[in-house]
């Protein structure tokens, strides 16, 4: 019997998929049984989904250049 | 071309760029800076919080970088391997700000502990009719910055730069198990923090007994 203990325990390898084939049949069958399970599962599957689909920011104005100055700089120092 | 083959592609394109790079091509450095600078600063600006030190690190890895290219293996990726650069230039200066407290990835946390979740609900199916892009945005960084170190910089390398398990062990110095144990309170936190911006209005609430 898996309880809500084992569940959040296996959790994070359940949401990387790395747990073997037999516990997560067992997992998935608590989470059909369980509305706790259930929303802690989903809403931590969307915690990640939100953050993963975050565009990267452009970078700020001038620190391309600046980075390229720097480097530039050292390089011709060295030389 | 598929994902995979793409991957692989640009990973050997990477290492021929490293090797161009260690034999004196300037252009090859260069490329490599254009490919891999908006990541290295974001990972930085997640770990310390302002755009400054953001950039003072930045500079202070690619530089560390070129100068170390012959140390540079080319059995780990060369991304996970400037990665760490960076993330040990964000550490050290996270210390000199908080000299008082010491900030170490090695700080002692009770790993056996069960991980903690308080708030059980559904969220809204579309938080965009609720928030504009920039607030869901202030709402994710601000729930960033309030982690600890120690788990903050685990989650921004596996689910924000996604870096497989074995590579931000490598990257942070870390054991495979510390990795997934700080990976899954991250989560757990930021779930806790998300929940009381995302919830349903109107549902009730949920929780373990
Ligand atoms: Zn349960």
């Amino acid at each position: 019997m898996v309880t809500c203990k084992d569940f959040l325990r296996e959790l994070g390898d359940y949401l990387d998929e790395s747990v073997d084939p037999q516990v997560r049949e067992e997992l998935s069958k608590h989470i059909n049984e369980c509305p706790n399970c259930w929303v802690v599962l989903n809403t931590t599957q969307k915690t990640i989904q939100v953050y993963k689909g975050m565009d990267p920011e452009p970078l700020p104005e001038g620190v391309h250049d600046r980075l390229i100055g720097a480097l530039e700089k050292k390089i011709k120092s060295q030389a | 071309m598929d994902g995979e083959q793409q991957y692989i592609k640009n990973v050997d394109a990477d290492a021929e760029l490293v090797d161009r790079a260690r034999a004196g091509d300037l252009a090859a450095f260069g490329e490599l800076v254009r490919r891999y600078e908006s990541r290295v600063y974001r990972t930085a600006r997640h770990i310390l919080g302002n755009d400054e030190d953001a950039e003072d690190v930045l500079q202070d890895a690619m530089l560390k970088a070129f100068q170390h290219l012959d140390s540079f293996q080319g059995q780990s990726k060369f991304y996970t391997w400037l990665v760490r650069i960076a993330v040990n230039e964000s550490l050290m200066k996270l210390r000199k700000r908080k000299t008082s407290r010491t900030v170490s990835l090695d700080e002692n946390i009770e790993t056996d502990e069960e991980p903690i979740v308080r708030e059980i609900a559904v969220w809204d199916d579309n938080p965009e009719q609720r928030y504009s892009q920039g607030e869901i945005r202030e709402i994710l960084d601000t729930a960033v910055a309030s982690l600890k170190p120690i788990f903050r910089t685990v989650f921004i390398l596996r689910d924000v730069e996604e870096l497989s398990t074995e590579e931000t062990a490598e990257a942070l110095g870390l054991s495979v198990a510390a990795v997934k144990s700080r990976l899954l309170r991250a989560r757990l936190q930021l779930r806790e923090k998300l929940t009381r911006a995302f919830k349903r209005k109107g549902d009730q609430i949920l929780g373990y007994v």
